[in-house]
């Protein structure tokens, strides 16, 4: 069934071939985070070996932002770190991490200008960097590369910079399937060589999980195919705590119609910074001031917030007034042909060969799930509670809140990779020995040597119907009732799928992949549903429409710990540091 | 609206074969949302490569269709019959999956251990 093909190490296991790797610090995601991870591991000493399920720099969130990158570089006006923290706090509505959050917003600028300097290509204006004023900002603080490039961009500039950093080994399709842990210190991983099948195990003296968010569990989302929530499962089952997993963020004006490839569906909010547009409903009219008058939080800026656009789009659809792909309309039609070229160069051409002419009538837009507040509760060092396993990027909690402010998704994955990259380092050089034994790999090399045919379910269809429940029952706005009803049919769903993985025993098997992503999106989305279920109030991103409003009492984070195969609830009080970010970089 | 997907699909050690697959669309779909569908709804078997569904990023789903190199998140559905076919210069791993990662980025090709 598995073709042994490769010419390396030979195995432990009598039955199935395998390919034994060893390294000093093993970054698992080549995202932003993933990779500024393995660039820093090897600059203070460290082998790395850098894997991706997909290929290095190409899978992941950061290739696909086409946005902004937030930090107080104070280019275009006078500006501070604390200010930046100040904005952040502010949009996560009392739930940051603050010693996390003024980390990203103090070293954003570091990062930012060591990217310059690797000339990533950040747009200037007058001989500074430009830095756009983005929404929940008090001032111009986002630094982007023309034209909706900046996460090519950053990906290109990160891939190079590694391609030059000696002592980091990268690896594609190479999918991790499972934390090796010995006496609850992360001694490496299992994973599985998705070309041939095989299981290769990996020796490391410290991890990094790199591997984004999860939403790719909803029907709408903006996610690669990698954004299954892999890294909170792989670190739920090594032991570690999640925090504030009921805090999903949806992205107001997703694209929805016409069919629109070859662009991120997020790509309308820079149109509207630069040139405005109006949202119309199904009849045509206007609706976002009706519910700004009915609502104090929005900014007075960029009339809408994100939560409340989400609201009222949503809102005029339920009442049907929706636009008929069932959203609403944004036009653009107020715009000159020119400022749409001069702003947008060759977007436009893009936009035509999709059929869309933003003078001929407005596209379509609905709410998309797009970003994740919550992942892994970490330290300042980025360790969570499983001893030398660290976390960077999108993947770790706690930084944004209930709500993440605009244009720092990228900043937090450059900075908490380069923490988290010398903090393995630094961890792996304490560590004299490989810690890995034969056993610490076992349970995941058991799982995959159980590998059989479905037991008639459809792996890629249980995706699908899992990402249907979620958005419609788990969406931006929630009830007990809803919730409840997605308890009972992700408890289902876990329970159709089994515990031996499908198969078809074929190289890069997609029933594998499949079922090995369901046993990761089931364990999230019911850390998700439950957190979310918990929460009995309205706050940020976290919307109850049975409990309206945000309630002061509920001032606390939630936890996720996984025991006994169960998942199980905790609370602890938020992480109060109004003082400078303590560590050392 | 349906399009007819040929796809030749072939394993190392395996003869080729090609299989038709019916695939209901509305314009402005793309190849990539076929083949996804037939994953989802006939053959969860099928393998292919992508990883940014349509944004066009990852630039992982290059494949031959109608014996041209092209995306299949670019390439929009049209009705009657279109052929896809693994790329024709690279190693074939299944069906429409060649090796497409730089030599240097392959587990083949890594050292098991390296010590510094």
């Amino acid at each position: 069934m598995l073709r042994k093909s490769l010419p390396l190490r030979s195995s432990l296991c009598e039955t199935e071939p395998m390919i034994e790797l060893e390294t000093d610090v093993l970054v698992v995601g080549s995202g932003g985070a993933g990779m500024y991870a393995a660039i820093e591991a090897a600059k203070h000493g460290a082998s790395v070996i850098l894997a991706d399920r997909s290929l290095i720099g190409r899978g992941g969130a950061t290739v696909m932002a086409m946005m902004t990158v937030a930090a107080a570089i104070g280019a275009q006006t006078p500006d501070s770190w604390e200010n930046h923290f100040a904005d952040t706090l502010a949009a996560g509505h009392g739930l940051c991490d603050e010693s996390l959050a003024a980390i990203l917003c103090e070293d954003g600028p570091k990062r930012i200008l060591e990217m310059d300097s690797w000339k990533v290509g950040w747009a200037r204006e007058d001989g500074h960097i430009k830095q756009a004023h983005a929404p929940g900002h008090d001032r111009p603080r986002c630094v982007y590369v023309d034209f909706l490039s900046t996460g090519p961009a950053v990906s290109k500039t990160l891939r190079h910079q590694l391609q030059g950093a000696s002592g980091v080994r990268r690896v594609g399709d190479l999918m991790i399937v499972d934390i090796a842990v010995a006496d609850r210190v992360a001694c490496g991983a299992t994973a599985i060589h998705l070309p041939t099948g095989e299981a290769v195990t990996l020796k490391a003296k410290s991890v990094v999980i790199a591997t984004g968010g999860l939403t790719r569990l909803y029907r709408r989302n903006s996610a690669s195919l990698n954004m299954s929530g892999d890294g909170y499962a792989l670190a739920l089952r090594a032991g570690a705590q999640l925090i504030d997993m009921e805090f999903v963020q949806f992205f107001p004006i997703g694209h929805l119609a016409p069919r629109l490839v070859g662009m991120d569906p997020i790509m309308w909010d820079p149109f509207r910074y630069k040139l405005g547009g109006v949202l119309l409903n199904g009849e045509m009219q206007e609706f976002e001031q009706r519910y700004v008058a009915e609502d104090s939080r929005n900014d007075g800026r960029y009339v809408l917030t994100r939560d409340l656009a989400t609201y009222a789009i949503m809102k005029e659809v339920e009442a049907g007034r929706g636009s008929p792909a069932g959203g609403a309309y944004l036009s653009f039609q107020h715009v000159p042909e020119t400022e749409l070229r001069r702003a947008f160069g060759p977007v436009i051409d893009t936009l035509a060969q999709n059929g869309i002419d933003l003078k001929e009538r407005p596209v379509e837009v609905a709410p998309i799930a797009h970003y994740h507040m919550g992942g892994i509760k970490v330290d300042t060092r980025f360790e969570s509670a499983v001893l030398n396993l660290f976390a960077c990027g999108e993947a770790v909690g706690g930084a944004n809140g209930s709500n993440r402010l605009s244009g720092n998704a990228i900043t937090e994955a450059l900075v908490f990779g380069a923490r988290a990259g010398q903090s393995a380092a630094e961890a792996a050089r304490q560590s004299n020995r490989q810690r890995a034994s034969e056993k610490a790999f076992a349970p995941a090399l058991d799982l995959l040597a159980r590998r059989r045919p479905s037991n008639g379910i459809n792996p890629a269809e249980a995706i699908v119907e899992l990402q249907a429940l979620m958005m419609d029952k788990v969406g931006p706005f929630r009830t007990q009732e809803k919730l409840d009803s997605a308890i009972a049919d992700i408890a289902q769903l876990t329970h159709a799928i089994g515990n031996d993985p499908f198969a078809a025993g074929v190289p890069f098997d997609s029933e594998l992949v499949d079922w090995l992503d369901l046993r990761n999106m089931t364990q999230v989305a019911m850390s998700v549903t439950l957190a979310a279920h918990a929460r009995q109030e309205s706050r940020g991103s976290h919307q109850r429409e049975d409990f309206p409003g945000l309630d002061p009492a509920w001032e606390f984070n939630q936890m996720i710990d996984y025991r006994d195969s169960r998942i199980a609830l905790s609370r602890l009080p938020v992480q109060t540091a109004r003082r400078r970010a303590s560590v050392p970089a | 609206m349906t399009a007819t997907l040929a796809i030749k699909r072939e394993s190392p050690g395996k003869p080729a074969k090609v299989e038709r697959f019916d695939v209901p669309f509305v314009p402005g779909q793309s190849v990539l949302d076929g083949l996804r569908y037939i994953r989802a709804h006939t053959d969860p078997t099928l393998a292919f490569r992508f990883s940014c569904i349509n944004a066009n990023a990852c630039k992982e789903c290059m494949m031959l269709i109608d014996s041209e190199v092209a995306y299949a998140c670019t390439t929009r559905l049209h009705e009657g019959e279109m052929t896809l076919a693994p790329l024709p210069k690279k190693k074939l791993v299944n069906d429409l999956v060649t090796e497409i990662a730089p030599p240097d980025e392959r587990l083949s090709n890594i050292r098991p251990s390296t010590t510094r």
